[in-house]
């Protein structure tokens, strides 16, 4: 006996969705307009009227009384499908169907599950995923020695002038990373300068001894502050820069093109920036030393004391090696900015995520690694007495 | 006269490619012949384009070894390497563009490099070699001034730079309009006939692949590995295969289905 969908009563939910049992299984019908505009019956609720059948048995769905529908009707019975052919049952959706549902029905029925992502993705017991980082981290760790001997290799290179780069890229990235950084870190210098003079002042002027303000602002400018702000300066400025560059070109393909030409992309694109950068630092912190000084100079100018004083002052207190303690570090800086920043680029992954989370990473290792370098500097410049 | 074999251009041994323990293709076996245009076709997500990877040294085989003129490019050391690659011309699926080197500077970069020809020379080269692609008159443009179409094109003239042995193209016309597409295969037969180069491109476009591959591997996604070899207009019409009749033939009929 053929089953009929039961005839709807006027007073019903627009919306309606029945289960009725036949010889070989069940028929679902369903009726009224469905869109996504309509309250529809949740799928979990849906999936109770599968309860009860035996693998075999055959699941028939009726769209006929449907009066509109669009996708809100067609994924609620591709999931009703997919869930009854897991169950085992025999699933006809063709006969007592609307031409358009059942053919989009097929098309998304058409190519089967890849189950092997979802295997993949299975979970894990505890020792694989400690294995699994522990791997990943001896990973990083290669990658940053592999990185370091690239970089010595092309240096070399570099001295045998066999190191192919564009020599224009060389002097645009140090115009960015030196002419350009001029406002920020002038910024920023002439207020470390004055932060300084002002806080130092007001200790000072306790014990009368106001005019140490000057001595106070130039060794803690030429010794710590002015290289450590600019190599921030720069590790936020230009490494993330560096980082986004080269991680943009990996997404692109463009370091893939450089090395199907047969150009080496550390050479061409890592050793410019490094150069670029090795380069200006020293100059940026010798610049900031200076601005700095010239801050701490205005708040006690404009606090009493006579600008001659204080110059006379921060002069008598200076001398070379004080002043190129600053700029020796500057180098060990640039080394780490740009070296942190063409490694997380190298290692940017496929997408534009990627590029962002490369940014990220180039700026807290350069900055983590300043810092640290630093207190080791410190530690250093006390054992010998400097 | 006692005729010299010559080792095909490029042979691919027992190549097997696997991203980390995931394998995408095994047990690849194929020749190509200089002069040849070659085709590597199958449904996406097959591995087109990682085999081209593999053949052009950005991929490492898992198993097996990829050789140019009977010597092992796979195992070859570094600086050898990088000398077969030079004659590689290689064009992107996406273009990969340098971006921040205008069209003419893009085409003319390999060549201040690798030739000592005057500036002039290469500029007069590189106006010809956007022509061939259309672009007369955009030397100028950067990458991100002009369409992806453009893109694949100026890409194509880049490929083209140093007149290399071999041409790899990945999708050369896709997202291209019928007409410059067209014109671009005929450019690409030009090339191989006249000028003897070997071609090998990975493409979907059925009307180019029919009308200019002389050969085509088949790559089959279900049982990863290679299906068939042999002139694609042959394999459309006779092929044992169905799913390579049914790929070459748009799968024409009723919408092809396995459920």
């Amino acid at each position: 006996m053929a089953h009929d969908c039961p005839s709807r009563s006027v007073k019903e939910s627009p919306v309606s969705l029945k289960w009725t049992d036949t010889e070989e299984g069940r028929l679902l019908c369903i009726s009224g307009p469905w869109t996504l505009q309509q309250a529809r019956p949740d799928s979990e609720e849906v999936f109770g009227g599968l309860a009860g059948l035996a693998a075999g048995a055959r699941l028939e769905l009726d769209t006929q009384g449907v009066s509109a529908y669009d996708a809100s009707l067609v994924s609620l019975l591709f999931a009703v499908v997919r869930k009854a052919r897991e169950r085992g049952l025999e699933v006809d959706y063709r006969a007592r169907s609307q031409e358009g549902v059942s053919r989009l029905l097929q098309l998304a029925l058409c190519v089967p599950e890849d189950k092997s992502r979802a295997e993949r993705e299975r979970e894990r017991d505890f020792f694989s995923r400690v294995g699994e980082a522990t791997i990943e981290k001896y990973d990083a760790f290669l990658d940053v020695m592999h990185f370091v001997g690239e970089a010595v290799l092309s240096v070399g290179r570099l001295l045998r002038g066999r190191a192919i780069f564009r020599k224009q890229d060389l002097w645009t990235t140090v115009q960015g990373c030196g002419s350009e950084a001029l406002p920020i870190v002038s910024l920023i210098s002439v207020l470390i300068g004055m932060i300084f003079a002002f806080v130092g002042k007001a200790q000072l002027d306790a014990f009368g001894a106001s005019i140490y303000v000057a001595d106070l602002v130039a060794i803690a400018m030429v010794r710590e502050m002015g290289c450590v702000m600019t190599a921030i300066i720069m590790s936020g400025r230009t490494g993330a820069a560096f980082a986004a560059q080269i991680g943009s070109m990996k997404v692109n393909q463009e370091v893939d093109a450089l090395v199907t030409f047969g150009f080496k992309p550390f050479d061409f694109l890592v050793l410019p920036r490094m150069l670029a950068l090795i380069l200006m630092l020293p100059l940026l912190t010798i610049y900031s030393n200076i601005v700095g000084i010239v801050g701490g100079l205005l708040v006690s100018w404009l606090s009493g004391i006579p600008a001659l004083v204080y110059y006379h002052q921060t002069v008598a207190r200076l001398d070379l090696t004080q002043m190129s303690l600053g700029v020796i570090k500057s180098v060990a800086f640039g080394i780490v900015i740009a070296g942190a920043g063409c490694l997380r680029g190298m290692q940017c992954g496929n997408s534009s995520t990627a590029v962002g989370m490369a940014t990220t990473r180039a700026v807290v290792t350069s900055i983590t690694a300043i810092i640290v370098i630093d207190s080791l500097f410190a530690v250093l410049f006390t054992v010998l007495d400097i | 006269m006692e005729m010299i074999e010559e080792a095909p251009q490029i042979e691919v041994r027992n190549l097997t490619m696997a991203y980390g323990s995931k394998v995408i293709m095994k047990d690849l076996n194929f020749s190509i012949e200089k002069g040849e245009i070659f085709a590597i076709m199958g449904g996406s997500g097959c591995g087109k384009s990682t085999l081209l990877r593999h053949l052009i040294g950005l991929n490492e085989p898992a198993r097996g070894e990829v050789l140019y003129h009977g010597e092992s490019f796979t195992r070859a050391p570094q600086d050898r390497r990088a000398q077969i690659m030079r004659g590689f011309g290689v064009l992107y699926q996406s273009g990969a563009l340098w971006s921040a080197l205008t069209l003419a500077e893009n085409v003319a970069m390999p060549l201040e490099e690798y030739t000592d020809l005057r500036a002039s020379e290469i500029a007069e080269l590189v106006r010809y070699k956007l022509a061939l692609v259309g672009l007369s008159g955009f030397e100028s443009y950067y990458p991100a001034d002009i369409s992806g179409g453009m893109k694949k094109r100026a890409a194509f003239a880049r490929a083209m730079a140093l007149d290399p042995e071999v041409l790899f193209f990945d999708e050369p016309s896709a997202g291209l309009d019928p007409i410059t597409s067209r014109r671009l295969d005929e450019l690409i037969v030009q090339i191989s006939e006249s000028m003897d180069r070997t071609v090998v491109l990975v493409t979907h476009e059925l009307a180019s692949l029919l009308s200019i591959a002389k050969r085509a591997i088949f790559l089959d996604v279900t049982t990863k590995t290679q299906a068939v070899i042999g002139d694609p207009r042959e394999l459309k019409e006779r092929s044992d295969l169905p799913q390579v009749r049914e790929f070459l033939n748009r799968g024409d009929g009723p919408v092809p289905c396995s459920s």
